[in-house]
This record gives structure tokens, C-alpha cells and sequence, in this order.
């Protein structure tokens, strides 16, 4: 049992953190605003071997685990970088499991992403696919096939609440990578990875909404006092670290049992559950609530100025809800959670433990 | 990070497994519900004799905290009654770190045998919260201590052998500096108590402390070191120990009645997608409540005294643990009215019983208010605002 970082990982925190540190203020995230695409940045991250980094060491990646790779996630997601990390981390790692990865998404020359949104069969796009205003390969589900399609992007997005390089992207000209069971484990496994890659950027998002809420809340003077000195805002602070603890470790377990890739366990009557697909979902749900609780709460801290464009807590209050609900209605995601907890609905015998 | 258990530690989860399955009938976790007293001398028993006690008190035995998070896991999920151990093996543990020789041969051994409870004198009429303003005098006189005063919610005092007491010995230093801790021996004479019936069920105590005439052996920790004893006391209570599993068998009682019992509107409530979002929720929360308090043990391993993640963990599986009361007394409503032993109780008159006894846990072992305050100054750096 460990429940701290390993070593390397702390190394990867290092560089990582350091990189968005620096190369990603928010001026940098206010100028890739509409889009949310930052090129140079994204370029300056690759020379950094960032999108190869989760890839097999046998494909000329860097062998990352995903608990890695959770460490560069929550990194970025503290910076609210405008870069397609986690979208192209996931969807390398699915491409490269079906032997269809090529050495441009490999360098991060070409982007790749998920529809994390399976589309209907003979349904002619994907709706609103993170990244897909950028990327040039996209993989989803298209009914039981499980598709790549090649293709530049719009290079631009509807414009949209988290300034997200989103886009509907076509299902017509992909390659078949799969087809039925084998497709719908293999996408299942890559969402569960985007899930908590997502999760350990949106837990960043929450550190960073509570950071800017300590410095503000210690600055603001009213009453001639700094407001942070003020209980009734002090209480309402302290439940961010709470969230932020938790949602990481829920991430880092869901991304210590991905890495395993053993079968776990599922028995919720016991809170004993170290199935993958299942701590991913919970991680994704949880740090999505934990990142709306921070920034809603940040904002708050700041009165009047919070809601006002100059101030960055709306850039970080934004993407909390973006970056999550780009998957789709969070209280449905809660009911397919159940399906795998307590099996379907309507089932005779709805134990599973 | 790994969330493995070694195959010891899986070894040692089963075995308690094992024991609660065998001792925690449901004659055993019915009694506390009859007799308000939440303490099982058959289990705290079965538990000292397979040496389980000594092997999870820090500082003794293995002393591994994580160790100690299972046994405390394994006992809440089964809903076991564990309010008298726990309070043991807490004290038990004060004892390890700060006792004298003769309380280490003395209250120590006793504690470990399961058949010895201690009763925590913390808390007085006129001070609850604000904990260091205890007003409980211990007054020297020759080689001896006289105390006097009134201690509220001494849980277990009715059935404990032993008392930890916070008494003031010096009114001329900041509050918290004139505090000495001592632990006594519940038959001394001038100790009397009344009960006090609590809405859960659970009988507390108010203790009285008439010039109680004790030894120096009977003092833990330095004179006026009171308030440092009380902090290794409350890690160990707000983490650890506190109770933060205690939405896992909600749940699971609830499933239980979701899934077989059909409702007025011909389904059942686990069909409904509204009860199965919450049921959702719920397991999200219990998984994070277990994560947070196996991360202070964790903490605790490495040699830290956890107290502020023990407050987090306490903060967030409270909260969690009534908002999950609620729902679920909600979706089985009206059944969820009916209490123990009634015809057609959801879940046995479990639902009924959390709604119940919730309530209470985000106030005792520190209101929810105060960790937050702990959360607010030692965590996010914020000015003390008391």
C-alpha cells in the first residue's frame, strides 16, 4: 500500500507542473479563448514528449502508466491548459492497443481524440467531440463498429460555455477497428481512462479555484479586516481541500486499478470495489462535483469582481462545468454507475453484493 | 500509489471477517438497540482473545494504523456495536503514548482484555466546543489530587471501570495551558452518575466528580499538559476510529429493502432512476469516506499524528451519512417511519434508526463547525477567526 506519490511521479510532477507553471499563465489561456486550442503550447508540451508519454514503450512511446499520466492531467487542469492532453493520451493508448497508431500521433504533430459519445449506428457524426475542433483522428463508437476517422478538424468551435475546442465530427470514411464485443470493450476501456484522466484535471481545476480564493479571501479587506478572517466564509472554504483530497485519491485508485488490469471486485453492501470501469466512473463523477463546489465557491469568496471577466475564477468556474458535462448529463452517468453496482433496472435480482 | 492490502493485512480483514460473522449475531447488534449501551463484551472479547486488541493499539503491538482502519472498517460495516471498543482501544492507545509506568501496568493491560470499558470526561455543562474551558477542578493537597466537578455525554460511564478526565489545575495561564489529564478508576469514591436518554437509543452519562481523592499515579501526561494528551485523543477519534464507515451498511440495508420490496406504485424503489441516482451517490460517497480515513491511517504509519485529515474525513462522511439518512428515508417512505421489530419497517427499521442517529454524529467527536475551523487555520492558512 502506498498513498502517496511514488518518487517518479514526483519527478513528472516536477517537470509537468513547472512546464504549465510557466509556459501557461492565464494570459495564455485568455488568448486561446474562443477556440481553447493553444498551438505553440501544445507544441512546446510535445518537444516535452507529452503526447507519447502514455503510449507502449514497443510503439516508440514512453510507457507511462495512467497514474502517470493522471499526475500531468491534474497539472493541466490546474492551469487550464488550453491543450488536448488527456483527449490524445486516451485516444493513442486505444489506438495503439488495436495496432492502429501511426508516428504523427505519436509526436503530437497530428491530434487524436475520443468521441466519448458513441453515436447510433448509421448516424452520420459524432456530436460536440472534445477536441474535435483540432484533432485530425478521431475514435468512437458508430453503433457496435468501433471507427477511426482521419481527417482535419474545423479548426474552430461553436462557441461554447468552457471555450472547448468542441465539434461535431463525421462517422463516414473511418476504418473499422473493431466490431461488436471487441469494440465495445475496447471503447469502454479508453473512456474509463479519459474518465480519470478527466477526473485528476478537474481535481487541478479544484486546486487552483481554492488557491485563488486564499490569496483573494487574504487581500480583500471589508470591516477592516481580511474577509478570510470571517467565519461564515472560512467554513464554506474548508470543505475544498476535503473534495480535492478525495477526488484525487478516487482518481489515483481508479488509475492504480486501470494500470493493473486485473478484474476487480464490485461489492458496494461491503465498499469493497476495485473495478476499473467502475472507480472511473465514481472518479469522473466526483471530481466533476468537487470542481463546480470549488470554483462556485472561489467565485463566491470574490463578490462582485468574481463574476467579472478580468478576474480569472470565471476562466476556472467554466471549465469545471465544461470539461464535465462535454460527456453528457452527470445524473445519467450516475444511473449507468448503478447498473454496474446494483445491475439494471428492472432486473428480478438486482444484487451484486 | 497502490491500494493494495498486503496478503497479511488480507489475512487479517478476513479473519476479522470472519469473527464478526460468527460473534455479531443479530441478537448482539439488536441488544444495543434494546439497551441503549452500543458495546458487545462478547465481540470486544472474541477480539482480545485472538490478540487483535494489542495488535492494533498505536504503539503497541504492530501498531500499524492501517491495521487498526481495518478492524474499525470490518466492525462499522457489519453495523456492529463497537462505541465501548472503540473508545478502549482509543484510550488505550493515549495510554501507549503518554501514560506513567503504573497505568501502562495498570489501565493498559486491562483495557486490552475486552472486558474493561473507559468513559471519555471531556465535555461540561458549560463547556462542549470550547472544550479547553473546562472548569472540572484538580486541586493538589499533599501528595494527592482533589477533583471536583460535572462531565457530560461520559458515554459507557455506566458500564466503564475507567474515566479519562480533563481537569483545570491552573486559572493563572491562557485557558489551554492550565489543563492536567488524568485517568481514574470509575469505583473511587465520590464518582456518581445519572443517565441521559438520547434520541438514537444510545444511553450517555452526566458524571459527577465530588472531592474525588486520587494519587499522583492517576495523572497522564505533565500538570498543566492536558490539552497536549487531549490532541493524541482526538486523532485517534476523528480519524481512525470515528465512525466513518458508517454509510456503508445504510446502504447496504437499504439495497437490501430497494430490491425485494414493491411499493404502492407496483415497483420497486430500486427500479426507480431517481432512488438509483442517489444509490449512485451514495456509493460514491462511501467509497470517498473510506479513502479519506484510510489515508490518515496512512498518515498515521508514517509517523504523523493525522488530526486535521481526521477531521476531513470526519466532515465529509458525517455530512454524507445524512444526506444518505435523508434520501434514503425519503424513497422508502412511509416505511421508513416504522421502527425496529414493527411489521413492515424498510430494512428491518434500519432506515429508521439512521435518520435517527444521525443527526448526532456530525456533532459529537467535535461539531462539524469546529474541524472545519481546524480545516480553515491549519489547512488553508486563514486567520483564527475565535
Amino acid at each position: 500500500m502506498l498513498l502517496d506519490l511514488t518518487e517518479d511521479q514526483r519527478a513528472i510532477e516536477d517537470v509537468f507542473g513547472g512546464f504549465f507553471r510557466r509556459e501557461c499563465p492565464t494570459t495564455v489561456v485568455r488568448a486561446a479563448e474562443p477556440l481553447g486550442f493553444a498551438a505553440a503550447l501544445w507544441a512546446r508540451l510535445a518537444d516535452l514528449g507529452a503526447p507519447a508519454m502514455g503510449l507502449p514503450e514497443a510503439a516508440g512511446g514512453g510507457g507511462a502508466s495512467l497514474a502517470d499520466l493522471a499526475v500531468v492531467a491534474d497539472a493541466a487542469g490546474r492551469a487550464i491548459a488550453p491543450v488536448p492532453f488527456v483527449d490524445h493520451a486516451v485516444a493513442g493508448r486505444l489506438l495503439a492497443r488495436l495496432d492502429a497508431l501511426d508516428d504523427a500521433v505519436l509526436d503530437g504533430t497530428t491530434v487524436a481524440t475520443l468521441a466519448v459519445r458513441p453515436a447510433v449506428a448509421g448516424a452520420p457524426a459524432w456530436s460536440l467531440v472534445p477536441s474535435g475542433a483540432v484533432a485530425s483522428v478521431v475514435v468512437g463508437l458508430v453503433g457496435a463498429d468501433l471507427v477511426c476517422v482521419r481527417g482535419d478538424g474545423p479548426g474552430t468551435a461553436p462557441r461554447n460555455h468552457g471555450s472547448m475546442p468542441i465539434a461535431d465530427r463525421s462517422t463516414a470514411g473511418g476504418t473499422v477497428l473493431a466490431t461488436g464485443a471487441g469494440a465495445a470493450a475496447a471503447f469502454a476501456v479508453a473512456l474509463a481512462e479519459w474518465r480519470t484522466l478527466t477526473a485528476a484535471a478537474l481535481t487541478g481545476i479544484a486546486r487552483s479555484a481554492q488557491d485563488i480564493a486564499i490569496r483573494y479571501v487574504n487581500e480583500r479587506h471589508q470591516f477592516d479586516r481580511p474577509i478570510g478572517a470571517f467565519q461564515a466564509l472560512q467554513q464554506q472554504l474548508a470543505d475544498l481541500p476535503i473534495m480535492i483530497d478525495g477526488a484525487f485519491l478516487l482518481a489515483s485508485k481508479a488509475a492504480w486499478a486501470g494500470d493493473r488490469g486485473t478484474p476487480g471486485t464490485i461489492d458496494v453492501g461491503h465498499c469493497d470495489v476495485t473495478d476499473f470501469e467502475t472507480l472511473a466512473a465514481m472518479a469522473f463523477i466526483f471530481a466533476g462535483e468537487a470542481a463546480a463546489h470549488a470554483t462556485d465557491r472561489s467565485l463566491h469568496a470574490h463578490g462582485g469582481y468574481g463574476y467579472a471577466e478580468e478576474y480569472d475564477i470565471q476562466l476556472f468556474f467554466r471549465r469545471a462545468r465544461g470539461w464535465t458535462l462535454v460527456a453528457g448529463d452527470p445524473s445519467k452517468e450516475c444511473l449507468a454507475l448503478s447498473d454496474r453496482l446494483y445491475g439494471p433496472a428492472g432486473a428480478v435480482e438486482g444484487s451484486r453484493g | 500509489m497502490d491500494f493494495a492490502l498486503s496478503p497479511e493485512m488480507e489475512t487479517y480483514r478476513d479473519d476479522i471477517r470472519a469473527l464478526v460473522a460468527e460473534v455479531v449475531t443479530p441478537e448482539v447488534t439488536d441488544r444495543q438497540h434494546t439497551t441503549g449501551t452500543f458495546n458487545s463484551y462478547e465481540l470486544n472479547r472474541a477480539l482480545a482473545e485472538r490478540g487483535y486488541l494489542e495488535r492494533a493499539v498505536p504503539g503497541l503491538g504492530k501498531g500499524d494504523p492501517v491495521e487498526l482502519w481495518l478492524l474499525f472498517h470490518e466492525l462499522e460495516k457489519a453495523a456492529a456495536p463497537v462505541d465501548g471498543i472503540s473508545m478502549a482501544l482509543m484510550i488505550a492507545g493515549v495510554v501507549a503514548h503518554a501514560g506513567n509506568d503504573h497505568q501502562k501496568a495498570t489501565v493498559l493491560p486491562d483495557l486490552l482484555t475486552g472486558e474493561s470499558l473507559v468513559s471519555l470526561g471531556y465535555s461540561e455543562p458549560d463547556s462542549g466546543s470550547d472544550v479547553a474551558a473546562a472548569a472540572t477542578r484538580a486541586v493538589r493537597d499533599g501528595d494527592e489530587w482533589v477533583i471536583n466537578g460535572t462531565k457530560m455525554w461520559t458515554t459507557m460511564a455506566h458500564e466503564a471501570k475507567w474515566i479519562l478526565l480533563l481537569t483545570r489545575t491552573n486559572l493563572d495561564v491562557p485557558k489551554h495551558k492550565g489543563l492536567t489529564m488524568f485517568i481514574l478508576p470509575m469505583d473511587t469514591p465520590g464518582i456518581t452518575f445519572d443517565a441521559v436518554h438520547t434520541m438514537g437509543t444510545e444511553r450517555t452519562n452526566a458524571t459527577f466528580y465530588d472531592d474525588v481523592r486520587v494519587g499522583d499515579e492517576w495523572r497522564i501526561g505533565e500538570v498543566d499538559g492536558g490539552w497536549k494528551v487531549m490532541g493524541v485523543a482526538l486523532a485517534f477519534e476523528r480519524g481512525v476510529m470515528g465512525g466513518t464507515a458508517v454509510g456503508i451498511p445504510l446502504l447496504r440495508h437499504f439495497h437490501e429493502w430497494a430490491a425485494h420490496e414493491v411499493g404502492d406504485d407496483g415497483r420497486r424503489a430500486i427500479d426507480d432512476p431517481v432512488v438509483r441516482e442517489r444509490m449512485a451517490r451514495v456509493a460514491i460517497d462511501n467509497e470517498v469516506a473510506t479513502l479519506l480515513t484510510l489515508k490518515a491511517a496512512y498518515l498515521a504509519g508514517t509517523g504523523a499524528l493525522p488530526g486535521l485529515e481526521g477531521s476531513m474525513c470526519k466532515i465529509f462522511a458525517t455530512e454524507a451519512y445524512q444526506k444518505a439518512a435523508r434520501w434514503f428515508a425519503h424513497a422508502a417512505a412511509p416505511a421508513s417511519l416504522l421502527q425496529f421489530h414493527e411489521p413492515g419497517a424498510a430494512a428491518d427499521g434500519w432506515i429508521e434508526y439512521d435518520l435517527r442517529h444521525s443527526p448526532v454524529t456530525t456533532i459529537y467527536g467535535g461539531t462539524s463547525e469546529i474541524n472545519r475551523n481546524n480545516v480553515a487555520e491549519r489547512h488553508l492558512g486563514l486567520p483564527k477567526a475565535r
